[in-house]
């Protein structure tokens, strides 16, 4: 058996009830059950997870690097977007 | 330099319980031997991690077995210092791995008798048993997930995959028989609550493997005729080599750690 024709899968774990899921890597298999059983194998085998998204590689859409001046250098220079021109009054604490 | 077998004083307990631990290594190193070698990274670490599993509950069997034997040995011992006669394993366990196909097969029937047979061990009277089952039995039912799967793509899949399936399954069958017999040493355990009476679990075990097998399109085999021989020593010419290498580091130099 090659892996060549054998479609890719982008793994998510979620840690812990409360946290996002998080992009973790990626594998191959034949379809999404398999993908999932391979998921827990590779990727939970320290108890990293409680729970296992797994996505079609190709369901992702995925921004150009060569736009990426288009796309992310307008907000470099909008600092003011920044929550730090806020003085936070001592009694909120720590946030 | 060699050194010489040890001699176990196999009680009906102990007997029992090294007959499981030995299923379990056996098993567990025959999917060792796949470790670099499967068809793809993703079932290397598959097969791994449940040959590493298997392995998880020799050990924890053995160290029972040592403790119920109080004669001063271990689960290394065990493992390393018997020969092939004193072990007890399943014939079905030391089959070669042969292809991919093979294995999976091989696996299919005895997490499919695993599972069950777990499951009815976590109501043993016998406290250690009743715990080492909760434990076997999450792992026992996730490899017979994964190997079902894997069952119905390779018979529903090319006619490549289908035809080597069928020909593990043919060949295999005749080791399935031993899954469910018990014998005289047996008998006061399976009466006093300590042991599940494997006879009890061969319906639904039937009912499990016939329905994997139709959705995968596979045959089961007609014959009834099965081998047996295992449970008393009586192995088939594989094992002696899987314990050569096995058992090599702990003959050639007795007591090595490191």
């Amino acid at each position: 058996m090659t892996t060549q024709n054998i479609q890719l899968w982008e793994v998510f774990i979620r840690s812990r009830n409360g946290l996002a899921h998080k992009h973790v890597g990626s594998l191959h298999a034949v379809d999404a059950t398999l993908a999932l059983q391979a998921a827990r194998d590779i990727y939970t085998r320290r108890g990293e997870g409680l729970s296992i998204w797994v996505v079609p590689s190709n369901a992702i859409v995925a921004s150009d690097p060569a736009e990426k001046g288009m796309m992310f250098e307008p907000a470099m220079s909008k600092i003011y977007r920044h929550p730090t021109f806020y003085d936070v009054p001592d009694e909120v604490g720590h946030m | 330099m060699t050194v010489a077998s040890i001699k176990v004083t196999e009680s009906p307990l102990v007997l029992y319980v090294l007959r499981r631990a030995d299923d379990a290594l056996i098993l567990g190193h025959r999917l060792s031997e796949w470790c670099g070698h499967a068809p793809m990274m993703e079932e290397d670490m598959a097969l791994a991690n449940m040959g590493l599993d298997l392995i998880g509950q020799a050990r924890e069997l053995y160290t029972y077995a040592a403790k119920v034997e109080d004669a001063g040995n271990d689960e290394d011992k065990y493992a390393y210092l018997r020969d092939v006669r004193q072990y007890r394993n399943l014939l079905l366990v030391e089959q070669p791995n042969g292809d991919f196909a093979r294995t999976i097969v091989r696996q299919f029937f005895y997490s499919a008798f695993a599972d069950l047979y777990w499951r009815a061990m976590m109501k043993s009277k016998d406290e250690t048993l009743a715990a080492i089952a909760a434990k076997s039995e999450k792992e026992s039912a996730y490899h017979l997930r994964h190997t079902s799967e894997w069952m119905i793509r390779l018979g529903d899949g090319t006619d490549e995959s289908h035809r080597r399936a069928q020909t593990a399954i043919d060949d295999l069958w005749a080791f399935t028989g031993e899954l469910f017999h018990a014998d005289q040493s047996d008998a006061g355990l399976i009466s006093a609550g300590v042991a599940t009476d494997p006879e009890s679990l061969r319906d639904r075990w039937i009912d499990t493997v016939s329905n994997v097998l139709s959705v995968a399109t596979l045959k089961r085999p007609a014959s009834d005729w099965m081998q047996k021989g295992g449970r008393t020593g009586n192995h088939t010419e594989h094992l002696g080599h899987l314990l050569s290498e096995l058992q090599s580091m702990q003959r050639t130099f007795p007591g090595a750690t490191w």
